[in-house]
């Protein structure tokens, strides 16, 4: 029934052959140090330049969103715009408050950037393309993140700015709140495939049925648990409409507001990789990683793929971020425990329906596969109209009228 | 056991840390030095091999103790730095007992097959699924009940924080009306 | 339903998103220094002073009455006054500024100068791109720097310059009058004193000098 399709093998093992190659070609004695550097220079390299390629592409999204140009100046259509932003953030002049804790505020914005950094150990960035296959390669992504909230709190505290501090303890306050329906929705994927390595979750999505791959996107739970594990990585990664931590009409810009230059370019930088960290994994979980939907489209080599989800996935965010005002700090939470909390578990459960229910039934596959689809559904269904029901009872939403504006 | 470099640096990392944690003045500094301990000792579990209980110490000791710790600290005392002497005669009873601690530990290890490296066993091939399959199948109802008392110390935790809010103005407004609707 | 607006909001972004590509008139900016939207009238940036005819230097309207300086909120205004005298539009013997200074870093665009100017000598100027490689020097403006011809007071706040003008035509058609009855009256009273005709029409003073602008404010 599923059938692993072979790629067209030169295009998409270039990067891993090349790697072969140069590690073959060097002395001995420091083939492993080579092999090192070859599986982290690309990752330092290929995640900031596609921070500069964000940058620019969201300020235009943006830009167009609100029936404005966006940046147009810099080079042709302004693609050169995070040059000028490099070269200004670069010779700016580095301020640090006179009471702030000076070792404390030069390091947060290093431990964010490294921790950041670190999330894409474990990525599949294509076909035997993950830096380090690590046997539990979710859990380290998730505890590499927890080391983040600390670097957030060492920048929020150090500046010695009570709204640096409160950008701190907002972000800190999210981000516990958030990682719970994260690591929950999370949880479903690892349930099914059974596994935390995510090289193997990846290696079990990337079969297919007929032209159609066994992504858990295509899954009832798997849609809801994707949704959810957008919705909670928009507010891990501290982005609209979860941006109360930097929130600019309130708190200024939150944790970092005592930094300048190139300091702050680096919380820039840290807080776009960890966007695409958690699409990454997002990816990983939900869509089928670095394999392609239909089984004719495998000959795209698979890093393609990858990118092309991850592109996919940060056109979404910036259009997301420019639609949905701010939130506020108790609609904040009250989503997180009262909507996400309850969702993601009922995801669990459906998954674990799945799990259970045959797939094929009477000796028809087909009608078994339709039927497990549609219970499965029907448990993630129910519970959210259930919960819709209830979350609007009492709540009149009606277009609010302006007394003074108009 | 051989003294590799990485076990070295880590093991200074680790030291250096819990000894900053015992010695600095400011407590933020106390708490940061104390996560550096915990990510070292992390490092020091990932070294043996030991992954999960490597990534498990890193989520719950660097990221909930640790920032649990500072919470306290911000939310207590503002984390300012307090004027008195760090050291207290009592802390030559807590040396004693850590020396004894130490003495303790090494004996255990030193008889225990883990001193002679031939009797150790290999760490199995799947060390992940393993200790899932123990924690779902024979642990499963200490689990269970550590994970009931968790609930119920959550449940109590928040009835608590409940009851003091429920004083001065009722429930409070999460809907606001909108202006002039 | 949840998530109802949600989907609504993602749609209307989604056609502003593509409708800024394909509709032209979406667009809401203007891009400056190629285009320029045209300024309302009202527009007041940092004053300027008025002169009339072609030298800045004789016409100059301004009589270095002060009056803008003490009233200058941020003191801007610094203003030394000559020691001789020049006629003005009517011909009356005034003073002039020796030294007029504005300096735009400190001035707040409040117009009360203009406000206070019994003169009409000073302005609003809707000039704004005034930046300057020097912050200090590149700011302070000169009696030089400041004069604008009233045509420029013309073109940039029309219906303002109309009334001013109508106003400075009837003070000096007032002044003309009025010079031509003190002449009448000053033949007369020759005519009745020495009974002989009197050379009335050169002999008031500075009738030399009101006759360029008069013939200016008509034509306006």
């Amino acid at each position: 029934m599923s059938v692993a399709v072979a790629p067209a093998f030169a295009a998409d093992q270039i990067f891993v052959a090349l790697k072969y190659w140069l590690v073959l070609h060097t002395p001995g004695p420091f083939q492993t140090l080579v092999s090192i550097l070859l599986t982290i220079i690309p990752i330092i390299v290929v995640f900031p330049a596609l921070f500069a390629v964000t940058t620019v592409l969201e300020r235009k999204g943006l830009g167009r969103i609100q029936n404005r140009y966006g940046p147009n100046r810099v080079g042709p259509w302004g693609v050169f715009q995070p040059l000028a932003d490099a070269v200004k953030s670069l010779t700016k002049e580095d301020i640090v408050p006179r009471s702030a804790d000076h070792v404390v505020h030069y390091l947060a914005p290093l431990v964010l950037v490294a921790t950041a950094f670190l999330a894409f150990a474990v990525l599949p960035i294509g076909r035997n393309m993950t830096a380090v296959n690590l046997d539990a390669g979710v859990l380290f992504f998730f505890a590499i993140g927890a080391a983040t909230e600390l670097a957030v709190f060492m920048a929020g505290w150090s500046s010695r700015n009570k709204y640096s501090l409160l950008g701190a303890m907002r972000a800190i306050a999210q981000m516990i709140s958030y990682e719970i329906p994260l690591i929950l929705s999370s949880v479903a994927v690892i349930m099914i495939s059974g596994t935390l390595s995510t090289t193997r979750i990846v290696d079990e999505q990337a079969h297919y049925t007929g032209t159609v791959a066994h992504w858990n996107v295509f899954t009832p739970w798997g849609l809801a648990g994707f949704i959810l594990f957008m919705i909670a990585a928009t507010a891990e990664t501290n982005r609209s409409p979860f941006d109360l931590p930097e929130g600019e009409s309130e708190i200024i810009a939150g944790y970092f507001i005592e930094y300048s230059g190139f300091k702050f370019a680096l919380f820039f930088l840290a807080e776009y990789l960890e966007m695409f960290a958690v699409s990454g994994l997002g990816i990983t979980l939900f869509l089928g990683g670095w394999s392609s939907p239909f089984s004719f489209l495998a000959w795209i080599p698979s890093w393609i793929w990858f990118f092309g989800k991850l592109l996919a996935l940060i056109v979404g965010f910036i259009w997301v971020r420019g639609t949905l005002p701010r939130l506020r700090m108790d609609q904040l939470m009250n989503f997180a425990w009262k909507f996400m909390l309850p969702m993601t578990l009922v995801v669990i459960v459906s998954a674990g329906v799945w799990r259970f229910l045959p797939a094929g039934v009477a000796g028809s596959a087909a009608l078994g596969g339709v039927i497990r689809w549609l219970v499965c559904a029907l448990v993630v269904a129910g519970p959210y109209i259930a919960l819709a029901r209830v979350l609007e009872r009492g709540r009149k939403i009606e277009k609010r009228t302006y007394r003074y504006a108009e | 056991m051989r003294m590799t470099l990485p076990f070295l640096i880590l093991a200074i990392l680790t030291l250096a840390g819990g000894v900053a944690a015992m010695t600095l003045r400011r407590l933020v500094h106390c708490a940061l030095a104390l996560s550096v301990a915990f990510a070292g000792l992390a490092a020091l579990y990932l070294n043996l091999d030991a992954e999960f209980a490597g990534l498990a110490q890193l989520l719950v000791y660097v990221g909930a103790i640790a920032i649990l710790i500072v919470f306290a600290i911000l939310l207590t005392r503002g984390g300012d730095s307090d004027a008195e002497k760090s050291f207290s005669p009592a802390g030559i009873g807590g040396a004693v007992i850590a020396l004894a601690v130490f003495a303790v530990l090494a004996w255990a290890t030193e008889t225990s097959g883990i001193a002679h490296p031939a009797l150790v066993t290999p760490p199995p091939e799947s060390a992940m699924r393993e200790i899932g399959l123990a924690l779902m199948q024979r642990y499963v109802l200490p689990l269970e009940v550590i994970a009931l008392m968790l609930t119920a110390a959550m449940i109590g935790a928040v009835i608590l924080a409940v009851r003091e809010r429920r004083n001065p103005a009722g429930t409070e407004s999460a809907e606001r009306p909108g202006l002039g609707a | 339903m949840l998530g109802e607006g949600i989907i609504q909001g993602l749609m209307e972004t989604a056609r502003n998103f593509f409708g800024s590509y394909v509709e032209k008139e979406r667009l809401v900016t203007v891009q400056f220094p190629e285009e320029r939207r045209s300024l309302p009238e009202a527009t007041r940036q940092f004053p300027f002073l008025l002169y009339d005819g072609d030298d800045p230097e004789r016409g100059l309207r301004c009589v270095s009455c002060q009056i803008c300086e003490k009233e200058c909120p941020p003191r801007c205004i610094h203003i030394e006054k000559s020691k001789d005298r020049k006629p003005d539009f009517v011909g009356k013997q005034q003073f002039y500024p020796a030294v007029f200074n504005i300096d735009v870093s400190v001035c707040m665009s409040c117009q009360i100068c203009v406000e206070v100017c019994p003169f009409d000598a000073i302005r609003m100027d809707t000039e704004f791109e005034l930046s300057t490689s020097d912050r200090f020097g590149g700011l302070l403006w000169t009696k030089r720097e400041l004069a604008r011809s009233n045509e420029y007071y013309r073109q940039i706040h029309p219906t303002e310059a109309g009334e001013c003008d109508e106003r400075r035509a009837k003070e000096l058609a007032d002044a003309q009058a009025k010079a031509a009855a003190a002449a009448a009256a000053a033949a007369a009273k020759a005519a009745q004193a020495a009974a002989a005709p009197a050379a009335a029409s050169n002999g008031a003073p500075g009738s030399g000098a009101k006759s360029e602008p008069a013939k200016k404010v008509v034509t306006q």
